[in-house]
């Protein structure tokens, strides 16, 4: 073949993507998310289910890591131009993300850019709360949200001498109980948790109206600081390292790498977030339930709503990105919120119906009588008048913070230092690493 | 001494023949370097919108942070203590191959794979054995009375990486002092041997000062070993905890960069490494240029 002819046809060949998406070709989305096992298969479900309800979008789910190795991706795709339109951010990751300028469409701007309705109101209070900008607007979209619970085997209960239909509703009564798992050697491990600073410590001090930072938690301002080791906070982690002590507790790791001594039974109580439902429905071998978490009654008789954990879904920009592109992004976001899909999402997974319309419409498909205890972290979410200590969390770098949390508190479960010494230290580091986003985050 | 060299007529033929790597290593070691650099000296928020020039502001903070002073001590302490129990039981599989045994080309491959497995894939196989829960070694040791827990306990989980990391540099050493055992003059051997000399004193004042090049070559790469490849071995094993217990230098980097991300520190923190690396390798040609000039 002439060279000529050659070049000719590789112009040809490779100016036929351009041709066919000007016929008004299927306008194609990315998604990137964190959800892995199970939860995956939930997305996957999700997006098929959203492409083959309409034609003009096709959304394309990509499982990226976990939470914070997407938050990395998503940064590093941005800045290279080439970010998803839209990503999966844990809640701590919110911070940075309102931090982000340009590089995200929240999701007021999207609905107004593309006329595609998002109506904050759809959501419960508890979630929309956490993701929106102070007068109301609606920063990011509510995806998956769980909230922590208290999970038991009711076989050790029974092997203890306990009662299994009653679980322990203050922390003295959760002392007492693994005491009597532990006398009874009911279960190698009498009680651990997971995630030990989003339940420890921010569920417990929003429980509790107890804040965690200054400046109603950083919602109110950059210049916020952290609260965590006044006196009800020290007092929980000294009730903790007292138990661990005394062998009523054990510190088995972090993030959700205890989830699975709950599972397989070692553990008699346990700590976890209420996503952990849907393993616990396949792999649990032993009768098993759900419970508020316990509190204090020396600082509260009634406690206030527990906080949220999960995601919400953040739209990214790219340069060329175009309008249509981001009307498929409100079409998933609307199509994910309507009833059914809620409903299906939260039976299916541990996570809670962020809509009320979604929670309705499982209870009146009798989910909730099927599956006793699956309504309680709503309930609990629901719970009491929300103050500005129980809102939530609102500040930068938080993964950062927590793992600074991880340490001390780590340090003081060997035995290195005192619970006081161990939460004076968290915040001088913590409020150094806020110090450090305030100063990059002024403009 | 005798150097081959090769005369080119004219100067655009070499040129071309250099280009491709030239670029190779501008593009993947050049560039970044000076990415690094210039990154060292901001301050910028996780997405690069704002960006603040700063000078030598991270580098001051690293150094009166006590925090990056515990984990110099640290990884100082981690590279000795793997380099010398790699080349340690490197030596000795070395010297026991070195006889006349049966199945001896067997041991000598066998002892070379371990190298060939990714350094992450290294800390899956320790974690079966070693950890507390799921270990076969783990749970035996927690059955019997030991409380192994190295996801917990500070000294526990450095011995478990440094073994780990070691685990593997072993047989990289293993080949390097076959051969320099394979070089030593067996007359010098046998002179010894006729003049009364037993094991241990020939090993000490014949082999062992024979060895020195390989043993001072290898010292060098084991430290470079356990500074800068160990990451994925670390990582997967405790991620840097309990705490900072096992949280060397490159660990820091990692965390700092891309999981807190604050590249300006993190930036920082590399380009010190890069000094280090360029000193040591500098040490390194130093001393193996003179042997190689007598």
């Amino acid at each position: 073949m002439k060279r000529r002819d050659l070049m000719s046809a590789a112009a040809a060949l490779s100016a036929m993507p351009f041709a066919a998406r000007a016929q008004g070709a299927v306008t194609k989305v990315t998604f990137w998310h964190s959800m892995s096992a199970a939860l995956g298969e939930e997305v996957n479900r999700m997006c098929a289910g959203f492409n083959t309800s309409q034609g003009a979008v096709e959304i394309t789910p990509v499982f990226k890591g976990s939470y914070p190795e997407t938050l990395t991706a998503a940064i590093a795709a941005w800045r290279a131009g080439q970010a998803p339109h839209l990503v999966q951010m844990f809640e701590v990751g919110t911070g940075s993300m309102l931090a982000a300028g340009p590089a995200v469409k929240q999701a007021w701007e999207l609905a107004k850019e593309t006329g595609i309705e998002i109506d904050p109101q759809r959501y419960i209070p508890a979630v929309r709360g956490y993701y929106s900008l102070p007068d109301g607007r609606l920063a990011s979209t509510p995806f998956n949200s769980s909230t922590p619970m208290m999970w038991y085997n009711k076989d050790a209960f029974e092997k203890a001498g306990l009662d299994p239909a009653k679980p322990p509703v203050t922390w003295d009564e959760v002392v007492k109980a693994t005491q009597a798992i532990k006398s009874k050697a009911a279960a190698p491990i009498a009680s651990t948790s997971s995630w030990f600073s989003w339940i420890q410590f921010e569920t417990y001090g929003a429980m509790h109206d107890l804040p965690f930072a200054t400046k109603e938690n950083g919602f109110a301002g950059l210049d916020t600081q952290l609260e965590i080791n006044k006196p009800a906070y020290v007092k929980q982690l000294s009730r903790i390292l007292e138990m661990s002590k005394e062998g009523l507790f054990k510190y088995t790791g972090r993030d959700n790498a205890p989830d699975p001594l709950m599972i397989s039974g070692q553990s008699a109580i346990s700590f976890n977030s209420s996503g952990m439902r849907g393993d616990m429905v396949k792999s649990a071998k032993f009768a098993w339930a759900e419970a508020f978490l316990p509190y204090d009654q020396e600082i509260t008789q009634s406690p206030l709503n527990s906080i949220i954990g999960g995601a919400s879904l953040w739209a990214m920009t790219a340069p060329n990105r175009s309008v249509a592109e981001y009307k498929g992004v409100a079409a998933f976001l609307n199509y994910l919120s309507q009833p059914a899909q809620d409903e299906a999402w939260h039976e299916r997974t541990g996570y809670v119906a962020v809509t009320p319309a979604g929670f309705e419409k499982a209870r009146a498909d009798g989910f909730y009588r099927e599956n006793p205890g699956a309504d309680l972290p709503i309930e609990q979410l629901a719970r009491g008048t929300m103050t500005p200590s129980s809102k939530g969390l609102r500040l930068g770098r938080m993964p950062e913070i927590r793992n600074i949390i991880y340490e001390e508190v780590e340090k003081a479960f060997q035995g290195q230092q005192t619970a006081q010494a161990a939460l004076d230290s968290a915040v001088a580091r913590g409020n150094r690493v806020l110090r450090d986003f305030e100063r990059q985050n002024k403009a | 001494m005798a150097e081959r060299r090769t005369v080119f007529p004219g100067v655009v033929l070499p040129l071309l023949l250099v280009a491709p790597q030239l670029l190779l290593t501008a593009v993947f070691f050049l560039w970044p370097a000076g990415q690094a650099i210039w990154s060292s000296m901001t301050r910028q928020d996780a997405f690069g919108l704002r960006s603040e020039f700063v000078g030598g502001e991270n580098f001051s903070d690293l150094f009166s942070d006590p925090l990056y002073l515990d984990s110099v001590v640290r990884t100082a302490g981690f590279c000795v203590a793997v380099a010398v129990l790699a080349m340690g039981v490197a030596l000795l599989l070395a010297v026991f191959t070195d006889r006349e045994i049966r199945g001896r080309g067997v041991y000598r491959t066998l002892l070379i794979w371990p190298y060939a497995i990714a350094p992450a894939m290294a800390a899956v196989l320790w974690i079966l054995v070693l950890h507390p829960q799921v270990g076969l070694l783990g749970r035996w040791l927690n059955r019997h009375g030991f409380a192994w827990d190295y996801k917990l306990r500070d000294g526990q989980a450095m011995s478990v990486v440094i073994l780990a990391s070691a685990w593997k540099q072993v047989s990289y050493d293993f080949i390097f002092f076959v051969a320099g055992l394979q070089a030593i003059p067996r007359s010098v051997v046998e002179a010894a041997r006729m003049d009364g000399a037993r094991g241990w004193r020939r090993f000490r004042t014949i082999t062992l000062p024979l060895l020195a090049p390989t043993t001072f070559f290898l010292l060098v790469v084991n430290l470079v070993y356990a500074a800068f490849e160990t990451f994925g071995t670390i990582q997967a094993l405790t991620g840097g905890g309990p705490g900072k217990a096992t949280e060397t230098l490159v660990v820091k980097v990692y965390r700092d960069g891309v999981v807190n991300l604050d590249l300006g520190s993190s930036s920082a923190q590399s380009v010190v490494l890069m000094v280090a690396v360029v000193l040591l390798t500098m040490v390194q040609f130093r001393f193996l240029g003179r042997r190689n000039a007598d």
